[in-house]
């Protein structure tokens, strides 16, 4: 955890004490719809991933009302999201759940208590990373650096595993090794990262992320 | 002059040899048949994607894509936006229905903007292509430029996710949308009229970072089109698709089961029924051919 994260999250802490619902509304795109929720658990029967969180949304929902912190914003639930937006087009109540367990996921990860190795906590960084570099998503370095994420071993290991896959989609001119020297990208980029910056710097300030 | 010109956003995924390069290939062909003209925005970026939430945060998302909203309205005035991705056009049209609803948002966004002395003003009106196809050409629309028919090919139309949630298509239900299937049935070909799987999630990005639950989806979203008799699934989605075909031999491998079934784009099945050569249609894009489509184009 950097210095930054753990000022951000102790501020947050001494701000909105005992208020959790508070710093979520605050802080949490979207998050001022929680506590719209009336608690009917369609989100929990309708998320494809259901076997394999702990908390559903609707838990979720009902444990930042009750405070619990520490145990929402160190879920791994909000990560199990696939976007597919089910819950969101089905509950009654109208919560735009998918943007909450993004935004939850989001605000965790920028506090750095989200748990650890997350697969799809660190596949996510890596995509955005990859993608505002130049502007669009390099799909070779994308995948390589997530086989390679565990080191070389396990990396070699996991590329073998799919390598006919990749041999079929160069085949099928769907995947260019040549993109690890480059590929495509915006021709504008310093204008590109100059409104990431400003955005990300607006952005920060709002949520008491810049120290 | 072309009957419609759209202002194009074709996204990462179509890009020369990139994993749905096939989708545009197809997505041309099929515009030129039907008297589409699209241009791209120029310099576009990527909209982020639903994954981005992670480490994009709300407000840097919002501005990559006005970004592109911002370049459109300044070189392709009063052109709507057309996405062939679905999350290109998810991305693009919350962002979009997100600054719309909120002035402080769209302050700060112009505020980002500015910074690459770049201005959105607001208004950008953001579609699908199958909203176009469908809203402004219409099923009959679609059927004018035929030349062929997929008489007696058998189609699972896999809708997925995010070409049918949160927006959707006007009109249609969030459960068991029917517009692939009506297209399916405008240019001969069979679509089934029972499919479980129709709208049920592939994993999304989640393929990469959680394989084996994902994997799971796809094992039902194939397993279910070989029992309804399909032979071929056909999807909106460059995500769907790539997952639902790619990962089929890694099922295959892992679970002893014997899945080959190809999965297409609507714009592939057009392109053939337009007259058009498998070249024109990207079939020669499939990791798993499509034979029978080959050779309808191939009389």
């Amino acid at each position: 955890m950097t210095t930054a994260n753990q000022s951000a999250n102790l501020g947050a802490l001494e701000r909105y004490r005992n208020n959790f619902l508070k710093e979520v509304e605050a802080n949490v795109e979207e998050g001022h719809m929680v506590k719209m929720c009336m608690q009917c658990g369609v989100c929990a029967g309708s998320c494809p991933f259901g076997p394999h969180w702990e908390h559903s949304p609707q838990k979720i929902f009902m444990m930042i009302r009750a405070g619990k912190r520490d145990e929402v914003l160190g879920s791994d639930s909000m990560f199990m999201c696939t976007s597919c937006y089910n819950c969101m087009v089905r509950c009654p109540r109208e919560l735009p759940i998918t943007h909450i367990m993004h935004g939850l996921a989001n605000y965790a990860h920028r506090l750095g208590i989200a748990p650890k190795g997350q697969p799809t906590r660190e596949f996510a960084t890596l995509f955005w990373n990859n993608a505002i570099k130049k502007g669009r998503v390099n799909e070779l370095t994308l995948t390589l650096r997530h086989y390679f994420r565990g080191g070389l071993v396990s990396g070699i290991k996991e590329a073998m595993a799919m390598q006919s896959i990749g041999l079929g989609l160069f085949l099928a001119k769907r995947l260019n090794p040549m993109e690890i020297f480059g590929g495509h990208g915006v021709k504008d980029l310093k204008g590109f990262h100059a409104i990431i910056a400003k955005a990300k710097e607006i952005e920060d300030r709002k949520k008491g992320f810049t120290a | 002059m072309a009957k419609k010109e759209y202002a194009f956003y074709p996204g990462c995924s179509s890009q020369l040899k990139a994993s749905a390069s096939n989708y545009l290939v197809s997505t041309n062909s099929m515009c030129k048949s039907l008297d589409i003209k699209l241009t791209e925005i120029p310099d576009w970026n990527c909209c982020g994607a639903s994954v981005g939430y992670c480490e994009g945060g709300e407000l840097p998302r919002m501005a990559i894509n006005a970004r592109n909203f911002a370049q459109a309205e300044t070189h392709l005035p009063g052109q709507d936006i057309v996405a062939t991705c679905a999350a290109c056009w998810l991305g693009a049209r919350e962002s979009k229905e997100r600054l719309d609803g909120s002035a402080q948002l769209m302050k700060e966004t112009n505020e980002a903007l500015a910074a690459a002395g770049l201005h959105y003003s607001g208004g950008a009106n953001v579609r699908h292509m199958v909203e176009v196809l469908i809203e402004d050409f219409g099923y009959d629309g679609l059927k004018a430029p035929m030349k062929k028919s997929l008489e007696g090919i058998k189609f699972a139309g896999y809708v997925g996710c995010q070409t049918n949630r949160p927006f959707g298509i006007d009109g249609e239900s969030f459960e068991n949308p029917l517009y692939l299937d009506k297209m399916v049935e405008t240019l001969g070909g069979e679509a089934l009229t029972k499919y479980e799987q129709k709208v049920t999630c592939c994993g999304g990005a989640l393929a990469f970072s959680e394989p084996e639950k994902s994997q799971k989806q796809i094992r039902d979203i194939v397993e279910s089109a070989y029992d309804h008799g399909a032979e071929m699934i056909v999807t909106p989605c460059p995500l769907c698709q790539a997952n639902v075909e790619v990962y089929q031999s890694e099922i295959n491998k892992k679970q002893g089961t014997k899945f080959n079934m190809p999965v297409l784009y609507y714009s592939q099945l057009m392109t053939i029924a337009y007259g058009g050569s498998a070249k024109d249609a990207g079939l020669n894009g499939q990791l798993i051919r499509a034979e029978k489509l080959e050779k309808i184009a191939g009389k």
